[in-house]
Order: C-alpha cells, then sequence, then structure tokens
C-alpha cells in the first residue's frame, strides 16, 4: 500500500503539487491522469525519492519512506520510463561486461552488480526470460539500444523494470509515441504482468485508451491536488465537470486551455 | 529607471557567481565522499582510465611534440640575441616539464574530456537515464562521476610524463636537424639541468589539471538544461570553466611551488 499524504513541491515560484493526497491498496493498478505540466511525474519522482517533496509524508505499507535503507527500498520499485532510458552509451569494450552494451545488459543491469548480484549466465538468461515475456526474441538480447524501433525500445525498458521482481511498478506514459497498434500491446502487457506478478502499479498517462486497458482506480491531477478518484467504472458517470472535460478531450470547460 | 539598477545587476552577478561556486565545491565534497563508501564500479573507473587516459595519448602527444619544436626555434633566436644559444636544451627542458606539458596537456585534455563527459552525462541526464540509474538501486555518484574525476586525477599525470618526454623529442629533434646542435651534449645538458622537482611538480599540476577536467565534465553535465540545447550549453560551459579553472589553478600552484 502507497500513501501520500497532503505533498506540496514548488520549484522556484512554480507551484507543482499543493496537497497531493493519493492512496494506493497493495496490488492494485491506479492511473493517474491530468494535463501535461499538472506534477503527474513529479508525485512518482517524489515517491522514489528522485524529488524531495517540501511538505507532506509518504508511505509504503505503513513506513515513512525517509527513514530506512534506501536501496533495500529501491530494490522492491521497477520503473518504466517514458523515453524508456535504456542505456546506450557505446561501450569501450563491445564484448566486455558493461552497463550500456547489448541490450541484456541493460535488462539485468541489477542482476549484475549490488545487492541482487547473480552469476553471469543465469543473469543472461533472466534478462532473455523477461525478454521473452515482453513479446521479443533471444536475438534482441545481444543487439544494442540504438539499433531497436520505438516500441521495441518501450518493451525492452519493461523488461528492466520486471527484471528483478518488483512488488510496486511505476510506469510514465507507456504509450506516448507508439502507434495506436502497438499503444494496445503495451497496454496488455502491462495488465498481464501487473496481474500475474500481483505487483502494485501506478502509472501516469494522458491516453484514455490505457486508463481504459490498465486501471482498477483512477486519480485526476490539476493544479497540483487530486481532483477526483475512484474506480474506472464510474469514471463516465463521476458527474466531476473537470474529469469530464478531460476524458472527452472538450477545449471548453472548468479547466483552462491555452488557444 | 532606477539609479541603483547597474548595481543590482553587478550584485545580482557577484551572488550567481558564489552560488555556483557553493555548488561546484558541494559537488566535488560529494564526489570525493564517495572514495570511501562502498559499493565501488572498478569496471567503470578501468572503462574511464581507458577513455580519459589511453585514448587522449595521442593529442596530448601531438601538442607536446610540436611545442617542444616550435620552443626550441624560438629560444635559440631569442637566445641568438644575447649570444646564449647553448641555453636551448635546458629552457626547452624546464620549459616542458614545469609549464608546457601540464598546461598544454591539461588544456587539450579539457577539450577532449570535459565535453565528452559533459555530453555523455548530458545526454544521459535528459533522457531520464540517470534516474534510471537510481531507480535501478545504483547512486550516478558513486556509478559516473567519481570513476571518471578517479581516472582523470590519476592518468593526467601519467599523460603529463609522456607529454613532456615527447615534448622534449620534440625539441631535440628540431635542434639537432635544424639548429645544427650536438645530439650527445643536447641530452646530457638536458638531463643534468632538469631537476627532480622541475619534473613532480608538474606531475602534481597534471593531476589538479586532471580533476578539474572531470569535475567539470560531470558537474555540467549531471545539472544540464533540458533538450539539446541544454546539452549543448552543458558541454562548452565544461570546457571553457575547465579551461580558465586550470590557467588559474596554473598561477597559483606556480606561485605556491616556485615562488620563493
Amino acid at each position: 500500500m502507497i500513501e501520500l499524504t497532503n505533498i506540496h513541491k514548488r520549484f522556484g515560484a512554480n507551484k507543482v503539487l499543493q496537497g497531493t493526497s493519493l492512496t494506493v491498496p497493495k496490488g492494485s493498478s491506479l492511473v493517474i491522469i491530468g494535463g501535461s505540466g499538472t506534477g503527474k511525474s513529479v508525485t512518482l519522482k517524489c515517491i522514489l525519492g528522485l524529488v524531495k517533496p517540501d511538505s507532506g509524508t509518504i508511505k509504503i505499507e505503513g513506513r515513512d519512506i525517509s527513514s530506512g535503507d534506501r536501496d533495500a527500498f529501491l530494490a522492491r520499485f521497477g520503473m518504466l520510463f517514458q523515453g524508456a532510458a535504456l542505456f546506450d552509451s557505446i561501450p569501450v569494450w563491445q564484448n566486455a561486461l558493461f552497463y550500456s552494451g547489448p541490450v541484456w545488459h541493460t535488462v539485468a543491469f541489477r542482476l549484475l552488480r549490488g545487492s541482487l548480484k547473480r552469476p553471469l549466465s543465469e543473469a543472461r538468461e533472466i534478462a532473455i526470460e523477461k525478454l521473452r515475456r515482453v513479446g521479443l526474441t533471444p536475438d534482441v538480447a545481444d543487439k544494442f539500444p540504438a539499433e531497436l524501433s520505438g516500441g521495441m525500445q518501450k518493451r525492452v525498458g519493461l523488461a528492466r523494470a520486471i527484471a528483478a521482481e518488483p512488488e510496486i511498478i511505476f510506469f510514465d506514459e507507456p504509450t506516448t509515441g507508439l502507434d495506436p497498434i502497438m499503444a494496445g500491446v503495451i497496454n496488455e502487457l502491462i495488465r498481464e504482468i501487473v496481474v500475474e506478478m500481483g505487483a502494485t502499479a501506478m502509472t501516469i498517462t494522458h491516453d484514455m485508451t490505457s486508463v481504459r486497458a490498465i486501471a482498477d482506480t483512477v486519480a485526476m491531477l490539476h493544479d497540483g491536488v487530486i481532483k477526483w478518484t475512484g474506480p474506472v467504472a464510474e469514471m463516465d458517470t463521476s458527474g466531476d465537470p473537470y474529469l469530464d472535460q478531460f476524458i472527452n478531450g472538450r477545449a471548453e470547460g472548468p479547466i483552462e486551455a491555452v488557444r | 529607471m532606477n539609479p541603483l539598477s547597474p548595481l543590482a545587476a553587478v550584485g545580482r552577478s557577484v551572488l550567481a557567481l558564489l552560488q555556483q561556486i557553493g555548488q561546484v565545491s558541494l559537488f566535488a565534497a560529494n564526489t570525493l565522499s564517495h572514495l570511501v563508501r562502498p559499493p565501488f564500479y572498478p569496471r567503470e573507473f578501468l572503462s574511464a582510465l581507458f577513455q580519459i587516459g589511453w585514448l587522449s595519448l595521442p593529442v596530448v602527444g601531438l601538442t607536446a611534440f610540436f611545442t617542444g619544436g616550435a620552443l626550441a626555434l624560438q629560444i635559440y633566436a631569442g637566445g641568438a640575441r644575447f649570444n646564449a644559444e647553448a641555453v636551448v636544451p635546458s629552457i626547452v627542458a624546464i620549459g616542458m616539464v614545469r609549464e608546457l606539458g601540464p598546461v598544454l596537456g591539461g588544456l587539450m585534455v579539457a577539450a577532449r574530456v570535459a565535453s565528452s563527459i559533459a555530453a555523455e552525462l548530458g545526454t544521459m541526464k535528459v533522457t531520464e537515464q540517470i534516474d534510471a540509474l537510481v531507480t535501478l538501486s545504483t547512486d550516478p555518484m558513486k556509478f559516473l562521476t567519481l570513476p571518471r574525476v578517479l581516472a582523470a586525477t590519476l592518468a593526467m599525470p601519467v599523460l603529463v610524463a609522456v607529454g613532456d618526454t615527447i615534448g622534449i623529442m620534440g625539441g631535440y629533434l628540431v635542434a639537432v636537424a635544424r639548429l645544427e646542435f650536438n645530439a650527445a651534449t643536447y641530452l646530457s645538458n638536458t638531463v643534468d639541468f632538469l631537476q627532480l622537482w622541475d619534473i613532480l611538480s608538474g606531475l602534481v599540476k597534471g593531476a589538479v589539471f586532471g580533476f578539474i577536467v572531470a569535475l567539470m565534465g560531470c558537474y555540467y553535465g549531471m545539472t544540464s538544461g533540458r533538450g539539446a540545447q541544454g546539452v549543448g550549453r552543458a558541454t562548452k560551459t565544461a570546457v571553457v570553466v575547465a579551461s580558465v579553472l586550470i590557467l588559474a589553478a596554473n598561477y597559483l600552484l606556480t606561485e605556491v611551488f616556485f615562488s620563493a
């Protein structure tokens, strides 16, 4: 269970989060929707500790995230980044084990160092298995990230996110920049993986197809606060003017659109 | 217009400068603190050593070679004005070893290494790869910054030593081939004249310059702004600041080492 209570965060004069509160029950999938620049990414980054909130508390399984072992804390997370964020620097020695080498090095990053370290052959096997899980053939393992298409990079990012069997997975705009069919494939994969791993998932997106495919619960973020939250089935009949405007993509309504 | 606004502008830029100095100092302290805090990433260190040390050899060597040659010609011409052509070997040696080896080597490495580090880390920052490292339980300061800073600090003295040698050789070749110096006398003059501290001081300078170069590359890369423009600016600033700091540090170190 993830609990955010009254989170505030500002960057200079720009107040991004102004009292955001959210609860994600264990094993459920929450999707945060909202316009660009409403603080969706900042919310995820606060939970991960990449951004420090100015005030408010974040608890995971009842424990405040600012206390305790950070390494053990992060070991429970997996994250799929918007642009996949695969390690694509060109390594000095192409075949030596290096973080930015062929795809499988990226996927097995966690399994090659630190507290979750496995023997080399086992790490490679797990990487190939995870790649297969996201629909990629084993030959992709030895390609380089730059050789892959956008959709394949997203899949590799997903494989990396699930490689160490995380309890909590974050998806940052998983379908942005993909064609509708590939977006559908990624949505389905996310749903399947979350269900079969029993993981708690938080996704941020403004793709409504994605919301309906992935979410158990939906939260609408606007002006740094949660305007509406509820089960995905009630989304269309909420009567909330902000949510209605957003999911129907109307230019008129309480959310001001810059023309 | 407020009559005080020019003063306010001066104040603002002084404050911005002080803030920048503070941030860089904190960044440096943070980097060094990881020297004694595991985990360590030896593979990243070796890779950085190869990138920064080995791959900089050609550019440092060529720079030193041509500088040594030009130095011999100039000192010969200058020395001829008061019949002191014989000082060529000693001045070439001392000039290379104390000043030109470390400074020109440092500037060439600043151009090559500070830019490539800043561009690489800046791109990683912009494409969220650095955030991704954190979510994979890896501290970017340990994984990216420390290996590069350490590698540059250790590789630079070696590069300077190689540069010194090649520079002196450049001077020797020009002196023997063009200025009709006796080869054996030239070499023995060089060896007899140089003192150990001349060489060591240059190597210490090299280590300091290496530290500056990698630190600036990492700092401006890690704090890069968004987009192609952000990375471009980070790269440019890293090279400019590293170069100026090298020259300033060179003056300070020379003052400390040699002013009696």
